[in-house]
């Protein structure tokens, strides 16, 4: 029984990994196809630094993917210290089953009906080109937000809400008194929804598709160039990107395996 | 009064959000809806629902596929999942990075390396054709396109079960089997039923994107299968023409969703965090 889940497990992961290492192997082909290999090189990652299109767009990436992830942590934040707040079950479903909809609902609708919503404006303030920079960060804001809520509410609900008020009680300004007591109490959770912003927006293609004109982020760069026939050297950029993602997990998995451990011991 | 006074001023600090949902969430539904209500005018007209019908295809074999590829993924995630919940402790956790590293890593690359794999010339007709065997076509056509989407989204099948199944309180298994439960019953009594709110979670997590989406079906199916989320996209592209019609399809892609999650929370009955509708 033993081996035969161990055989089961093995052949899932090589149908997860299959792609990910021909993706790995051709892209230090020497030759410029992506499943005939002629031989081993670097040629593809050299080329990548002179790659000024995707270069540009991994920029872009980044811009889009920190802003979107602080800008959606600090509103998000706040929406999950407000919502906690909420007396009425009816208006905090209500609040909850909006703040739902960009999770469940297909991304293609998410974007397009953005998009729609940009045109729309845009027409009528009479701008010609109403899609670029500030859509899609504000596409992505709006997709990171229900995350980053979602990873601090759990954390909001088993702190006691009692301490704000004993530390005002002892002195404190409402603000001091929720920078000092609430953001300490639930800052793993603000953690985990920046990190799931910050790569939800890195990763995101269908929503940035619909909303990002002219300011193309890596997605949409590599989505062209699949259109035509894709050479090593996306290959090669997405394999950078898989190792530091991997490395990165890998970080901070030990760190938190480690404080797991810490808190044990305190117990 | 004072715990008043900060209560309120509790719930003002969620104002930015609810500003940013109305105008960013609810407001573009609305737009869509605009569209999808006129025509090219802005006059109010029901003419884009006629041309319905030249769609009904599409529509019908996004469902049957993502139908598919969601059985197929449950089918293999299931197992998977409690296969893992019985290692140690430390290969869990290395095994949970395999299973989400793949998340990471752009969709699109992962899917065009699969033309690598499957084309004529591929890697494996490459292999199969050293043993004399072939070349076999396994591209361009609706298995593969199934098989995109049960490879992309496995993971978010594989997650929440795994996550659910990790939570089951190891006492009630082995009370279960103190009362002379065998192993399949155990599966069958207690850590199916136990596990459901991770299967029900795990199954929209797969269909919602399997219906929706339209890269898979255009770079694994060859153009030959349209899907909804083709459809729309095809729509968009041609121009604010048409913009009415694909409004139309998108709203009815919307209302099939929330249909299927409105049932599947029913299912669940789990009224934490999922406050669908």
């Amino acid at each position: 029984m033993k081996t035969l889940s161990r055989i089961y497990l093995m052949l899932v992961m090589v149908f997860l990994y299959a792609p990910i290492a021909v993706m790995i192997v051709f892209s230090f082909n020497s030759g410029s196809s992506v499943w005939v290999f002629e031989g081993l090189s670097f040629d593809w990652y050299k080329e990548l630094v002179f790659n000024s299109e995707m270069l540009g767009a991994l920029e872009h990436t980044l811009i889009i993917a920190v802003l979107s992830a602080v800008i959606s942590t600090v509103i998000g934040t706040a929406a999950a210290v407000g919502i906690t707040a909420l007396r009425h079950k009816i208006s905090k479903s209500l609040v909850m089953s909006v703040c739902n909809i960009p999770m469940m609902n297909a991304d293609i609708v998410t974007g397009v009906s953005l998009m729609l919503l940009f045109i729309f404006f845009g027409r009528l303030f009479g701008l010609t080109e109403s899609l670029g920079f500030f859509t899609v960060l504000i596409a992505h804001v709006t997709f990171n937000l229900p995350y980053v809520i979602l990873s601090v509410l759990p954390k909001l609900k088993t702190t006691d809400a009692n301490l704000p008020q004993a530390a005002m009680d002892l002195g404190c300004t409402p603000t001091q008194a929720f920078f000092k007591v609430v953001v300490p109490s639930i800052s793993s959770g603000i953690l985990t929804g920046f990190i799931m912003a910050f790569t939800l927006s890195l990763d995101d293609f269908v929503i940035s598709y619909f909303t990002c004109g002219h300011y193309q982020t890596l997605p949409i760069v590599i989505y062209n160039m699949t259109k035509r026939t894709v050479k090593p050297d996306t290959y090669a950029l997405s394999t950078l990107i898989f190792i530091s993602v991997f490395v990165l997990m890998i970080l901070y998995n030990s760190v938190q395996g480690r404080s797991e451990k810490k808190r044990g011991e305190s117990r | 009064m004072r715990r008043n006074h900060t209560t309120i001023g509790r719930r003002l600090i969620a104002a930015p959000y609810l500003v940013w949902a109305a105008i960013f969430i609810v407001v573009p539904l609305f737009i869509m809806l605009y569209y999808a209500l006129t025509d090219d005018n802005g006059v109010f007209s029901l003419a884009n629902f006629a041309t319905l019908g030249r769609y009904k295809n599409a529509f019908l074999v996004s469902i049957l596929y993502a139908l598919i590829s969601t059985v197929i993924t449950l089918v293999i995630a299931y197992p998977l999942a409690y296969i893992m919940t019985k290692m140690p402790i430390s290969t869990q956790r290395f095994l949970l990075i395999l299973v989400m590293l793949p998340m990471w890593t752009n969709f699109l690359i992962r899917t065009y390396s699969w033309i690598s794999l499957l084309s004529n010339t591929g890697i494996i007709n490459t292999l199969l054709s050293k043993i004399g065997i072939g070349p076999l076509k396994l591209i361009n056509r609706p298995g593969t396109v199934i098989l995109g989407m049960v490879y992309d989204y496995m993971p978010y099948m594989i997650l929440p079960i795994y996550t659910v199944m990790s939570k089951i309180d190891r006492s009630l298994t082995q009370a279960a089997e103190d009362l002379g439960a065998n192993r399949t019953h155990v599966l069958r009594k207690v850590v199916f039923p136990l596990s459901l709110p991770g299967v029900i979670s795990g199954i929209t997590m797969v269909f919602v994107p399997s219906i929706s989406t339209f890269y898979i079906s255009q770079k694994l199916g060859g153009n030959k299968t349209m899907l909804i989320g083709d459809v729309i996209e095809y729509l968009f592209n041609l121009g604010p023409d048409y913009y009415h019609v694909a409004s139309v399809i998108s709203m009815i892609l919307t209302v099939m969703i929330l249909v299927c999650l409105f049932v599947m929370n029913r299912f669940s009955g789990d009224d934490e965090g999922g406050a669908i509708l």
